[in-house]
């Protein structure tokens, strides 16, 4: 796509010397206040009680004396967390609990997408905006009672138990997606199979799903972005065998904090998801997202 | 064999309604009893938490704050987040790097990058401060006095969530036809009238929809606020989840906390459904 300059005529050139240098300008403040807390926690992780204390330094050897205590830490060193199993433990539930509501979704969305449904009132319109609209859900409603729901089911502290209450999380998301994605698909490809002698279970599944995976990729990066970095049901739902990173990481933050500690296991939980970022843009750039964004 | 669509939908719903549906209506019946720590279990005293609650100015001032916060945050991620989807729109040096950029914070945790910002707004610790000094101004008294309390507050929001409207709006940017601008052009409109007869106009049901869902997932910040600065100092940055946190899970009032969730939740449904038929109304007009 190659579009046009906006301008309709040549302007005098000081004044497009001045847009262009405002344009730069300001990219370049934004990427500076995106870049800053990442810098900030690059050089904290190599400092030490002495790097910290001395104030807010920059440059390791010229202005502090870089230690790897902070990064000796995640793995069981002194003075911070062992990260290695709460990491584990985030995978397994991000990742589980998105397969879920993947599938789940993905399946009451074609449903939705193709079928007409009535519940007593309730039709299709209806059905997808219940499944939407448990978004607006503030978590601090449901804690209570998911604390009791888990402690009753005997899975309160487990990772089956976070991977239950994350699917209605999640859920919503991948039915948003992909009941936008199926609707556009169109119809005559179910109808061709279902002539050919296709059940509906059959079509879906050899048929149109095979043309869903890019409405996939976005639901379940949607899911992952959503289900990693979510801090309060893992806070309230599990206390010392199941911690998940953001709450371990959130435990050294008290009133004597490791900064080195902090700033190293910070960097490594992010670290995933930064990389998810190159994804999303080559989604972006392709025009692959304008299609789930509607 | 249209029995089978069943097959499709109910796994599904069933399994939300289980997790959402029995816990919201028990949520409902715990507010209406005196569930704490002396008394626990499912008594019944009626409207007593509600009554409660109608008297409770420190609710009422945490939900009052929470909107001044949700609405101005993302009213300064929308402007921000489309001034740099306009910016990495089209012609712009390394355009594929700047928009990886701008959408990293998005994809980061926020309960772990408020943890770096606290370190970042230490008062005297932080870098933040010596960069202000060195412009000549005063430190500021970031996370101690309770107006920049509030400042730093939203300015973490606004880093963390600007990349989601940009990210919503370059989309929509990236999607509008070409044919507008051309004949924009021909008429010889200049910049400032083809943005706001094309540009806007295309973009504004995607800007409604962006605006609702940031406002939606505003109206519950609670991690921000817990580890920057617990509520403080005094009340100054409790949200209303944060101060029906307090109630439920510090200080065990099971019952009065569920009772201030439901008027809680109530209210955001109400507030938002109201601000999303406005947006709508005034904003997604047929083109000129």
């Amino acid at each position: 796509m190659t579009h046009q300059p906006l301008d309709p005529e040549p302007r005098a050139p000081v004044s497009r010397t001045l847009k262009l240098a405002l344009k730069y300008g300001f990219i370049l403040f934004w990427s500076a206040f995106v870049v800053f807390p990442f810098l900030w926690a690059l050089t904290t992780s190599f400092k030490d009680a002495n790097g910290v204390t001395n104030g807010a330094t920059w440059l390791p050897w010229l202005q502090y004396q870089p230690s790897t205590q902070g990064w000796a830490s995640l793995f069981g060193g002194p003075g911070g967390t062992n990260i290695v199993r709460p990491y584990l433990n985030s995978i397994w539930v991000t990742l589980g609990a998105s397969a879920v509501s993947i599938t789940l979704g993905t399946l009451a969305a074609y449903g939705l997408s193709r079928f007409t449904f009535r519940f007593l009132f309730f039709r299709n319109a209806d059905i997808t905006f219940f499944f939407i609209s448990q978004r607006i859900m503030p978590p601090i409603v449901l804690a209570i009672p998911f604390f009791l729901m888990l402690r009753a089911l005997g899975l309160l502290d487990s990772l089956a138990g976070l991977i239950l209450v994350y699917v209605a999380l999640l859920m919503p998301i991948a039915v948003w997606v992909m009941v936008d994605f199926f609707n556009s698909i169109p119809r005559g490809l179910d109808e061709m199979a279902w002539m050919d002698g296709c059940d509906p279970v059959t079509t879906f599944f050899r048929v149109i799903l095979p043309n869903a995976v890019p409405g996939l990729v976005v639901a379940g990066m949607f899911c992952v972005i959503f289900g990693w970095n979510d801090f309060f049901f893992a806070f309230t739902l599990t206390f010392t065998q199941t911690q998940l990173l953001p709450v371990s990481i959130v435990a050294l933050n008290s009133s004597v904090t490791p900064w080195w500690a902090l700033s190293a296991s910070a960097l490594v939980s992010i670290a995933p998801l930064v990389l998810l970022a190159f994804v999303v843009e080559r989604f972006l750039s392709k025009g692959g997202l304008a299609g789930a964004v509607r | 064999m249209y029995r089978q669509k069943y097959l499709f939908l109910t796994p599904g719903l069933i399994a939300l309604v289980a997790i959402i549906l029995f816990p919201l209506l028990f949520t409902i019946r715990v507010s209406f009893s005196g569930w704490d720590v002396y008394n626990p279990g499912l008594n019944w005293k009626g409207g007593q938490n509600f009554s409660r609650l109608l008297a409770d100015s420190r609710y009422w001032a945490a939900l009052g704050r929470l909107s001044v916060m949700a609405v101005g945050t993302v009213l300064i991620q929308y402007v921000l987040g489309f001034a740099l989807a306009l910016l990495v729109w089209r012609d712009v040096i390394a355009r594929r790097f700047f928009r990886v950029l701008f959408l990293v914070p998005m994809m980061t945790t926020p309960v772990i990058m408020s943890v770096i910002w606290r370190t970042i707004f230490h008062e005297s610790l932080g870098p933040l401060n010596p960069i202000i000094r060195g412009l000549g101004l005063p430190g500021v008294p970031w996370l101690s006095d309770p107006v920049w309390a509030f400042v730093a507050v939203m300015l973490v929001e606004i880093w963390q969530w600007t990349p989601f409207m940009f990210l919503l709006l370059l989309a929509g940017l990236l999607s509008l036809p070409s044919e507008p601008y051309l004949a924009a052009r021909i008429d010889g409109a200049g910049p400032v009238r083809t943005f706001f007869s094309v540009t806007f106009p295309g973009l504004a049901a995607i800007s409604v929809g962006a605006i609702v869902i940031r406002l939606i997932e505003a109206s519950k910040i609670l991690d921000t606020v817990y580890v920057m600065t617990s509520g403080g100092p005094g009340e100054s940055t409790e949200t209303a989840s944060y101060y029906i946190y307090i109630r439920g899970l510090r200080d065990f009032q099971i019952g009065y906390s569920a009772a201030l969730s439901i008027v809680y939740l109530v209210i955001m449904i109400v507030a938002l459904t109201v601000i999303a038929k406005l947006l709508v109304r005034f904003l997604v007009r047929p083109a000129p």
